[in-house]
């Protein structure tokens, strides 16, 4: 399973930066999202990987799940969600008022 | 528990819900409203810093969880004097604010209470996590604060702005998160305390959640590769939005003054000292990337904005010393930077507004309408951030370079900072000389009497209500010098509760850990 995680967060923070290094605000911020997604997963991990384990004490449980990182995953995607919902805003406001989707405001030029 | 903590952040919560409730009113409601809850943030956080120059560290138990579950507000001597200077910073720009500025776009200011509530949650909170949440309440109202009054400029950097703090922001939890992976905490009492413990095969992973962190606490406080978002942002948009963001960058000093002391400092066992090879070879790299910056700029805003940068790289080269006179002194120079590059904000918008075809640019105009009074302005504001005596920079520059001179490494701080505020005061001088005396016979220009902005606003400064702030903001450069004895002990004072953390320990776990802390140091 921790193979399987490591190559995941791995897969998903790589294909961000490369989207990230695109010129046009699309797919900036949906490579922003994927690295959300896999800083989410990543900090999920760090309260080590449990298989049908409880976070809250209960009667004759030896082992728990780390319920901190689950309230922490909680919160940064709320933000995640809110920073993207507003980046979305301000690329479309930025698309209308320099009649470019290019993040430097460039018109036209290479994607 | 000292109830009174949570007190700043509550008034700053109450004060934006209020104005956002009175949205459908007049704005003179909202401006009351938000003036009335800054005044009150000031006598709040002036009694919190009051009680911390003669009282120990205190602590707020958020709903009496027992730190290390619960979350914390520890109020020491640096956080209350950083809320004090961020409050009566944010109401001075708000006095400039309501002049028109806050008329051309929605909700300025709920989004300006919500901004103060961020910065001084960061400064307040004890709780890694905690920090994060109050570094992205303060991130998420600047992006529209930077974006306030519209504009293609604004937009475009507006959104370099927010896309970079994004990415800041994941990089950020990954620190977080190799950090509570390796010490199961977050609380950043208890994290000093494990850390100091920590055996070595865990070293590689804290030394690396250290320096994750350290990447982005340098992008929010403006260090060398990541600054680039800093002269755009803060010279395009409103100047009291700039003038608060004066106070941003610190933010990012103070988390770097706060994490590297407590929990990486001399006493951290396997990860001691992680930052000290790195801050000052990088923050006298800073000092001189903003000092040419300030020379090659030809408008009078951005030469403002590389005064940021300069004014993070002297602080941090100081502070990357990591000895306590060094960073006493660059206290007593934190607050006067603050209020000074705010007043050169202010001072450049209203000259900007009084020169219709150039604005802020470094190109002839038309002769300003108030010339002496800005003259005034901006000589006292440029002879303070140079360096030159009587005002605050000249003492606080001497404190700073005297107290480096034992460290390694002096000669260097020594000769880029001294050369670096020679070259600000050439810039400083030549935008003067451009700005007052380079000026168009008004015939030329076929202009007359009343004229508006490049926004299209009728120009606001006709009574003498605009040039308040900038000179209160000016005034409290000589008030550092008058009571420079009294500030400098408190700083010394400040410096030595960072660089012996055993007193913030104990208030926030209690005499128990701190007396494990202490076996475990050998009583550092």
């Amino acid at each position: 399973m921790e193979a399987l995680v490591c190559v995941t967060v791995g897969i998903l923070i790589a294909c961000g930066v490369y989207l990230i290094l695109r010129a046009r605000t699309f797919p900036v911020i949906l490579g922003l999202n994927l690295i959300g997604f896999g800083v989410n997963i990543f900090l999920f991990a760090m309260g080590r990987l449990h298989t049908n384990l409880p976070p809250i004490i209960s009667p004759g449980q030896t082992q728990y799940a780390d319920p901190l990182p689950q309230a922490l995953v909680l919160t940064a995607i709320v933000i995640g969600f809110a920073m993207i919902a507003f980046v979305v805003v301000l690329a479309l406001r930025a698309d209308e008022e320099l009649d470019t989707d290019h993040v430097d405001g460039k018109p036209g030029g290479p994607s | 528990m000292n109830h009174y903590i949570v007190l700043p952040l509550l008034v700053s919560l109450m004060t934006g819900a209020l104005v956002i409730l009175s949205s459908g009113h007049s704005i003179a409601r909202q401006r009351t409203v938000s003036l009335g809850g800054s005044l009150l943030l000031i006598l709040v956080t002036g009694f919190l810093l009051f009680q911390s120059v003669n009282g120990p560290v205190q602590v707020y138990v958020m709903g009496n969880w027992i730190a290390p579950f619960g979350i914390v507000m520890v109020l020491d001597r640096l956080s209350a004097m950083m809320i004090f200077v961020t409050s009566l910073l944010a109401f001075l720009c708000l006095v400039y604010a309501i002049q028109g500025t806050d008329t051309r776009g929605k909700n300025f200011h709920a989004l300006f209470q919500f901004q103060i509530l961020g910065i001084n949650g960061a400064f307040l909170t004890g709780d890694l996590f905690n920090l994060f949440v109050c570094f992205e309440i303060m991130l998420l109202s600047s992006y529209g604060l930077v974006l306030h009054g519209g504009g293609g400029l604004r937009t475009r950097a507006g959104m370099h702005y927010a896309m970079l703090n994004l990415i800041g922001s994941s990089i950020f939890l990954i620190g977080v998160g190799i950090l509570y992976g390796v010490l199961g905490t977050l609380n950043m009492a208890d994290m000093a305390v494990r850390i100091t413990s920590a055996p070595a095969e865990n070293a590689a992973l804290i030394q690396a959640g250290g320096l994750i962190l350290f990447g982005v606490f340098a992008l929010k406080a403006a260090l060398l590769p990541l600054y680039f978002w800093l002269p755009d942002s803060y010279g395009f948009t409103s100047a009291p939005v700039a003038a608060l963001f004066a106070v941003m960058t610190k933010v990012g000093i103070y988390a770097i003054l706060r994490v590297y002391t407590l929990m990486f400092g001399d006493h951290a066992g396997v990860s001691a000292n992680l930052l000290s090879p790195w801050l000052l070879p990088i923050a006298l790299l800073t000092l001189m990337a903003g000092v040419a910056g300030m020379i090659a700029s030809q408008d009078l805003r951005r030469t403002t904005a590389f005064l940021v940068i300069v004014s993070v790289g002297t602080l941090l080269a100081v502070i990357g010393t990591f000895q306590a006179e060094a960073i006493a002194a660059a206290i007593v120079y934190l607050p006067h930077s603050t209020f000074l590059t705010a007043a050169m904000f202010v001072t450049a918008d209203m000259i900007g507004c009084q020169r219709p075809t150039a604005g802020t640019r470094l190109i002839p105009d038309i002769p300003l309408t108030r010339p002496t009074l800005l003259g005034l302005l901006f000589l006292g504001t440029a002879v303070a951030i140079a360096g030159l005596p009587p005002l605050s920079g000249f003492t606080a520059k001497v404190m700073m370079l005297m107290a480096v001179l034992p460290s390694p490494g002096s000669e260097w701080i020594w000769f880029v900072v001294l050369f670096g505020g020679f070259l600000s005061l050439i810039a400083l001088g030549r935008a003067g000389s451009v700005i007052f005396w380079k000026t168009l016979p008004l015939a030329d220009t076929g202009l007359t009497g009343s004229v508006n902005d490049r926004d299209g606003n009728k120009l606001f400064l006709h009574g003498p209500v605009p040039y308040i702030p900038a000179f209160v903001l000016l005034g409290i450069s000589p008030l550092l010098v008058f009571f420079g004895h009294p500030i400098s002990q408190f700083a010394q004072t400040m410096a030595h509760q960072l660089m012996a953390p055993g007193p913030y320990i104990e208030a926030v776990l209690g005499t128990d850990v701190l007396t494990l802390f202490l076996q475990s140091t050998g009583g550092l």
